[in-house]
């Protein structure tokens, strides 16, 4: 394993403090060759990642990751930063089981802190559909060897004394899904820690570099144009989230996939007094409070297909009404700000991972509001599948063939709120 | 959020609405094949900048309406219902 160019610990802290030297740049800029055995086009979490795993387990190091802007700026830094693995299906559930066993690892792995907080992951049921789904979630998640439970209303206040679990909301809460080991990340630093582990091995990041065709020979890729100029290479790897559909019509490829903003929003920071994250699908909101002490919030997707991430005053006001419904003792807390992210939404709410008609062009897309937890595993997985040539298991059914085959996933019910 | 100008209710907000998506032609449905009619049920152009769609004013005229709107910008540049337009 290559040495990190400079190993973050307690020990060099203390000597570049004592010495007043600075620390080097994390990762480094380099020139655009003209010819990379592999090109990941997108420098989020997931192509960084790539890059990462791709280099780390399989030695593949002449890499170029190439971002139109700069790293982390898209899906990677606008997510709520929620991880958990208590999905529906055993295929989903087993997938995002392997990202949260990465997360736990991650710190370590690439000597970053990621900051990952395992608080306990909660999603309130305030019908008796929600609970019945919810104890199906549960089986099926402890047949996986998740720790998944439904839990009262009293445990509810037990663990998050802020909900209000009385009968005066609209919509009172009945009980909840409780999984202890889901928590919160800093996203930015999953997103930087990558990108220095990668750098380190041999990847080139080139952010501020734009893919503007690809260049395909028969039914086979052979480069990329970008805004710095061609660049040769068999492999392109398509890890854009909001912009997928235009890279793949790059290659000549159709995907299933609609883009849509999703808004989130955060105030002022206070002391800490919710523990957990909280989710209520009823009411098409999550919230969690970050390390800094401010509440983080997220909704569903808008209700129509944008590219714009112009946030609007109806999301505010409906964010605000369903928060209070659930905590109304955060009423005088003031907004912050508030913001939106592209997501790709696909028919099935499942990701698209695998191999394209075009040979050498793969995709790592169609995210919809879960990437940014399954960023891990999809690097280490995407990796796999081109080092080796084959599918890995984990994967398999996530292919773009699934809706020829109408072998569609059934991860809507636990994969997003706004259903 | 959007402001929809309904060619029967006049200006309205777009929560009075239900988006259908991008509009697309159905194929004949006996005589489609099995790789046209998956296109028509999933594949999209999600097309960045003008696209025309379908909306319905759920709480409004409940009539379908065909709008045209710059998914970039979120512009809207016509507003017709879709009556008027198979005419």
């Amino acid at each position: 394993m290559a040495r990190y160019p400079s190993r973050y610990s307690a020990l060099s802290l203390l000597r570049k403090g004592a010495t007043r030297s600075n620390w080097p740049r994390a990762w480094r800029h380099h020139e655009l060759k003209s010819s990379y055995d592999v090109v990941i086009i997108g420098g989020g979490l997931h192509g960084l990642a790539t890059a990462y795993y791709l280099a780390r387990n399989h030695g593949i190091t002449n890499v170029a990751v190439l971002e139109k802007a700069y790293i982390g700026g898209g899906g990677s830094g606008r997510n709520t930063a929620i991880v958990r693995s208590n999905y529906l299906t055993p295929e989903g559930s087993a997938f995002y089981d392997r990202s949260v066993q990465l997360y736990e690892g991650l710190t370590e792995d690439l000597n970053f802190n990621i900051m990952f907080e395992q608080r306990g992951h909660m999603t309130l049921a305030h019908n008796d559909a929600s609970l019945r789904t919810m104890r199906w979630r549960a089986e099926v998640n402890k047949l996986g060897g998740i720790d998944s439970k439904v839990i009262s209303p009293a445990e509810v206040k037990e663990l998050a004394p802020a909900i209000d679990i009385s009968d005066r909301p609209r919509y009172p809460i009945h009980g909840a899904l409780w999984h202890p080991p889901g928590g919160i990340v800093r996203h930015d630093a999953v997103v930087w820690g990558y990108a220095r582990g990668a750098d380190a091995r041999g990847a080139h990041i080139h952010q501020g570099t734009e893919v503007t065709g690809i260049d395909v020979a028969g039914d086979r890729v052979i480069g990329v144009q970008t805004s710095h100029g061609p660049v040769a290479t068999p492999i392109v790897i398509n890890c854009t989230a909001g912009w997928s559909t235009l890279i793949a019509d790059m290659a000549g490829v159709q995907l299933p996939i609609t883009t849509r903003p999703l808004q989130a929003a955060v105030t002022e920071p206070v002391q800490p007094f919710l523990d957990p994250v909280i989710v209520s699908g009823t009411l098409h909101v999550y919230v969690s409070q970050t390390a800094r002490g401010e509440l983080v919030f997220g909704a569903s997707v808008d209700p129509y297909s944008s590219y714009s991430s112009r946030g609007s005053l109806g999301f505010t006001e409906g964010l605000a009404g369903h928060v209070l419904e659930l905590m109304p003792g955060i009423s005088k807390m003031r907004l912050l700000r508030q913001w939106a992210g592209l997501c790709d939404m696909t028919p099935d709410f499942g990701p698209i991972i695998g191999p394209t008609p075009v040979d050498g062009f793969y995709v790592d897309v169609g995210w919809g509001t879960y990437g940014f937890k399954a960023g891990p595993v999809a690097g280490e997985q995407v990796a796999a599948m081109v080092a080796t040539g084959a599918i890995p298991e984990l994967i398999a059914s996530f292919g773009l063939e699934r809706f020829e085959e109408g072998a569609l996933t059934a991860e809507k019910g636990a994969a997003a709120v706004g259903h | 959020m959007l402001v929809i100008v309904c060619p029967h209710c006049g200006p309205r907000n777009s929560n009075e609405f239900s988006f259908l998506g991008e509009r697309s032609s159905r194929p004949a449905v006996a005589t489609t094949t099995p790789d046209e009619w998956r296109r028509y049920l999933y594949t999209k152009d999600n097309a960045a900048g003008s696209q025309l769609e379908r909306w319905f004013h759920v709480s409004g005229c409940r009539r379908f309406l065909d709008v045209e709107r710059d998914t970039v910008t979120n512009e809207i540049r016509s507003v017709r219902d879709v009556a008027e337009d198979a005419r």
